[in-house]
């Protein structure tokens, strides 16, 4: 039974990441009033991109053609490493919030150093402020997940999980304190409203899709999926670290049953919050971002303090 | 077994130093012939580098620490060319040794560059001195040797400052440099004459066992004087601004051994006076240390990112690693003062373990820089551009140095960072009272500087390395000889193993915080594989299982991507979108632009400036601008606000005050002496 809640945890995040991004597409064509593309679109996408012939710039260097494969398999391990569907499994070798935020960081460098090996002006300003952001978010995501960490005794993120499902997320005020910022530093992460466009190819806005301009064929689609795959595990951060309601406590197959089912309930929550925010609020100015990321900086001290 | 023996007896330490010696004088020897001068100079300092490693290695195994005296030298009552070697210093010897050998091996190549324009013989002489010093600095026992040996290592490191001194640029670098160090010493010298006046002796040892003689009041003051002293050489703001100046003024492998291993004597002796001699320091004295730590280290590499020459950037970012080395040290000496040795054991071995990271890839990411700057003969990076299809070699070691110093797994940097968190985070769990918010804001904090560090190096190895070339001498650049390579795979080869084997390092790391008093016990335990246990199960990581992890699921992914899903598929290449207009260099972004944002997000601290300036055609009627100038700068806020205020206050009072007893009259100053020796007689008989 173990055996299977591994082989799941290996391939849940994988397996489903592009589905969230079909999700969040559809709700907000809904909100716009269209009836916007089946769920599934992004497979096949991905299985077109996938069979396409594909052109690389002639200025561009290994560090391009590597970039696509050292982006996608830096998020497989960290979605090994993350708790989805079980708690009751154990890593003690990659499951850290600081080795879980350095492997994001691997694909995040090569994400950037590939655009700006182009030479375009696109590729480097999108790493210019990719870097940017990301380089500010990096303290506010340490600290919030570092409330938890706190609370929970442990920095692994199978015993944060644990122990918050044990006790109850909303019997903390900080847990929820925590998540507030821990959901800016996400959006911020997954270059989604209100600091990325997803939708946009406009250079004033673009800062994710910049940086892989210049992509076709497979390794855009590593590319795509290997950001859905982000997208994915911070949902799973989200949902298994800070409302682990319903996650597997124990190896039985009515538990692990549950657990997906409440993961996958718990991925729509995040899917809809995502679409209705980014239907409803406006992309800010990218000098306001650093006040966005600031506060949730704060609101992660604020959780902090209330615990120690 | 007899072998370790005659290494670790006083004939072997001995021949450690003589071999440098003979490198010394035997290049000042050939001086005239630039190829012997260089073989001797490098064939002594290589010779001695590798014999140091194994000294090291065996005097770290000894199970009792080493004492050697030069009787010749030591008839004098208050001198003695003594040195004692315990862990710590066997461990200082190890990582100077380490990366002086791949910086001499890289050196032998390296020096051909400056073959007839300047004397190889007088930069053999000082760059063995230099290693030498540096040597009996971490082993001196006498507190008067060691004021020597930290003379010779600062004299022969400024002289290396100005070795390329048709530049009047580095001149100047090297009177900063030569000012500041000194301004380090003075303080250094009173703090061991208070010592010596409280506990009678200058050696080290005997100055530890009457380390409770000296009040309380005496231990604040020396603390506060040898913490400016020695953060001086360590590159501490605000006392760093030698630094940027002088590391890239001088040739790039002494670059490297300057930032890579001589600021680290001012670490170890830090660790030597606070957490060795001085037991049961008070709590502020690591609040202190944290938070200069903390401020070097997030104002380090934000100066790094306005930086467009590449060694100055370079230089910033060792500023950025002491600051890191120091947040280890500073909860060590807040755990020691609340009695609980076995998590400031933790703090120290981070502190230890990235010492010798940062030795380890700043050395390495100096020599590619060297290399680079060799071949292209130019340090500015908006010269540069798409130099991975000319230097591959250099570009790919560079890339491993700039991820090793990014903190990203499974390099080393990874590894004592993750430990330094780890210590900063017990900090937040174990300690009750109001610090603990100290250790929540600079975990805070340096998550945001390695944040800035990995854009940093995003900056400078995508200038530098990629996309297409900026200026035109870059066609014609050639890889690096055999010998610059084979230093910078050693040393990139180094930053993997030290992360791979990031377990064992700390164990070994162990035992000199063990050596310290400072047994580690339940705070910190390794796996026979190599996963980090810390403080019980708080936390845990394994750098070879994410190695593992990674290389794994690199190679099979690839594997399925390109063999097994559609392998027809056509790869072809062609030119980036160029909307239509030709594709320039200037279309690509410059490091200036690259960091402008940042700049801007933090120009309070920053204080970017910004001088546009236009000539017209005609200066009466300015409507036709002939050309437009604008220079983006950063204001130096530690000359103007703290050295030129100083400087000048120095200034006035000589001027108007001291000035006047300076009449000239040679009656007044016999009248000065006779008075200077009344006063002195009568101060003895009270």
């Amino acid at each position: 039974m173990e055996f299977l809640a591994w082989i799941i945890q290996l391939l849940i995040i994988p397996a489903i990441s592009p589905i969230f991004v079909g999700i969040i597409r559809k709700i907000k064509a809904k909100f716009q009033n269209r009836q916007g593309a089946s769920v599934f679109q992004p497979y096949r996408d991905l299985w077109k991109l996938m069979n396409k012939d594909e052109i690389i710039s002639s200025d561009a260097s290994w560090v391009f053609r590597v970039a696509p494969f050292l982006f996608f398999f830096s998020t497989l391990v960290v979605a090994a490493s993350v708790s989805t569907v079980a708690s009751f499994l154990s890593n003690h070798l990659t499951s850290d919030i600081i080795a879980v935020i350095y492997m994001l960081a691997i694909g995040t460098f090569f994400l950037a150093l590939a655009g700006m090996d182009t030479g375009g002006p696109f590729g480097g300003f999108g790493a210019s402020r990719e870097m940017t952001v990301a380089a500010i978010t990096e303290g506010s995501l340490l600290l919030s997940l570092f409330a938890l960490s706190l609370l929970a005794g442990s920095t692994n993120l199978f015993s944060i999980s644990g122990f918050v499902a044990e006790h109850g997320a909303f019997t903390f005020l900080p847990v929820i304190l925590a998540f507030l910022g821990f959901f800016i530093a996400m959006l911020a992460e997954t270059a989604r409203f209100p600091f990325d466009n997803p939708a946009t190819h406009l250079e004033l806005t673009m800062i994710h899709e910049a940086m892989i301009l210049e992509y076709s064929g497979k390794r855009l689609a590593l590319m795509e999926w290997a950001s859905a795959n982000k997208l994915a595990i911070f949902i799973a951060f989200g949902s298994s670290l800070f409302f682990p309601v319903g996650i597997a406590n124990a190896a039985t197959f009515s538990e692990i049953a549950v657990g997906i089912a409440a993961f996958v309930l718990k991925a729509l929550a995040f899917c809809l919050a995502i679409a209705v925010i980014e239907s409803s609020i406006s992309k800010l100015r990218f000098f306001r971002l650093p006040d966005l990321l600031f506060t949730s900086f704060i609101l992660s001290i604020v959780a902090i303090g209330l615990i120690i | 077994m007899i072998m370790s023996e005659i290494i670790l007896s006083k004939t072997g330490f001995l021949a450690l130093i003589s071999l440098f010696a003979f490198g010394a004088f035997s290049s000042l020897l050939f001086r005239k012939n630039d190829k012997m001068a260089n073989f001797f100079a490098s064939f002594f300092s290589i010779a001695g580098s590798a014999y140091g490693v194994i000294f090291a290695i065996l005097a770290f195994k000894s199970s009792v620490p080493l004492y050697y005296s030069i009787e010749a030298f030591s008839n004098a009552h208050l001198f003695s060319a003594s040195f004692y070697i315990n862990k710590l210093s066997a461990f200082f010897i190890f990582t100077i040794s380490l990366i002086a050998l791949f910086c001499s091996i890289y050196g032998i190549g390296y020096i051909k560059h400056f073959y007839k324009k300047y004397n190889i013989g007088s930069l053999g002489f000082f760059y063995n001195t230099f290693i030498l010093g540096m040597l009996a600095v971490v082993s001196a026992s006498n507190v008067l040797f060691f004021l020597l040996a930290w003379e010779v290592m600062t004299l022969a490191s400024y002289f290396l400052v100005i070795y390329e001194y048709k530049e009047r640029k580095n001149i100047k670098a090297g009177v900063t440099y030569f000012i500041m160090t000194h301004i380090g010493t003075t303080f250094i010298i009173i703090a061991f004459l208070m010592l010596y006046k409280f506990t009678g002796s200058f050696d080290f040892n005997i100055i530890k066992e009457n380390a409770e003689l000296i009040p309380d009041v005496a231990k604040n003051i020396i603390f506060l004087l040898a913490f400016a002293g020695f953060g001086t050489k360590a590159g501490v703001i605000p006392f760093h601004i030698w630094l940027p100046d002088a590391h890239p003024a001088a040739p790039s492998h002494v670059s490297a051994l300057m930032s890579g291993v001589m600021i680290k004597t001012g670490i170890y002796m830090m660790i030597k006076i606070f957490l060795d001699i001085f037991i049961g320091a008070p709590l502020w004295w690591g609040s202190l240390v944290l938070v200069a730590g903390t401020v070097s280290a997030l104002l380090g590499v934000l100066y790094a990112l306005t930086e467009h020459d590449l060694k100055r950037l370079l230089a910033y970012h060792s500023i950025e690693n002491i600051g890191i080395i120091l947040l280890g040290i500073g909860s060590a000496l807040v755990f020691s003062s609340l009695n609980m040795p076995a998590i400031a054991s933790l703090g120290l071995i981070a502190a230890l373990f990235h010492t010798l990271n940062h030795a380890t890839f700043k050395s390495l990411l100096f020599l590619s820089a060297g290399s680079v700057i060799a071949s292209v003969k130019t340090k500015n990076m908006e010269k540069y551009g798409g130099l991975i299809k000319f230097l591959p070699y250099t570009a790919f070691f560079f890339l491993i140095g700039a991820m090793a110093i990014s903190a990203l797994p499974p390099f080393n940097g990874f590894a004592s960072e993750w430990l330094t968190f780890q210590s900063l985070f017990s900090g937040a769990s174990f300690i009750s009272n109001n610090i603990k918010w100290l250790f929540i804001l600079s975990a805070g904090l340096l998550a945001l500087t390695s944040g800035l560090a990995l854009a940093c190096f995003v900056k400078a190895f995508g200038a530098t390395f990629l996309a297409r070339q900026r200026s035109e001498e870059i066609k014609n650049v050639k890889e690096s000889s055999f010998s610059l390579l084979f230093g910078m795979a050693a040393l990139a080869g180094l930053s993997l193993a030290f992360g791979l084997f990031s377990g064992k390092v700390s164990e070994l790391l162990a035992e000199v915080a063990k050596n310290l008093n400072m047994p580690s016990g339940a705070a910190m335990a390794v796996s026979g594989s190599g996963t980090i246990f810390v403080n019980n199960g708080f936390a845990s990581v394994s750098a070879p299982a994410i190695f593992f992890a990674l290389a794994f699921a690199i190679f099979a992914s690839a594997i399925i991507a390109i063999y097994m899903i559609n392998k027809n598929q056509k790869v072809s290449t062609g030119r980036t979108w160029d909307c239509g207009t030709d594709l320039t260099p200037r279309m690509e972004i410059t490091t200036t632009g690259f960091s402008r944002s940042i700049i801007m997000i933090f120009k309070g601290v920053l204080r970017p400036s910004k001088q546009i300036g236009t000539e017209y055609r005609d200066a009466n009627m300015r409507y036709f601008p002939e050309s437009r100038t604008i220079v983006l700068g950063i204001a130096d806020i530690y000359r103007s606000y703290i050295y030129s205020p100083l400087n000048n206050f120095i200034e006035n009072i000589s001027e108007k005050h001291i000035k006047k007893i300076q009449s000239g009259n040679i009656n007044a100053y016999i009248l000065y002496i006779f008075l200077a020796l009344l006063a002195l007689l009568f101060a003895s008989t009270i």
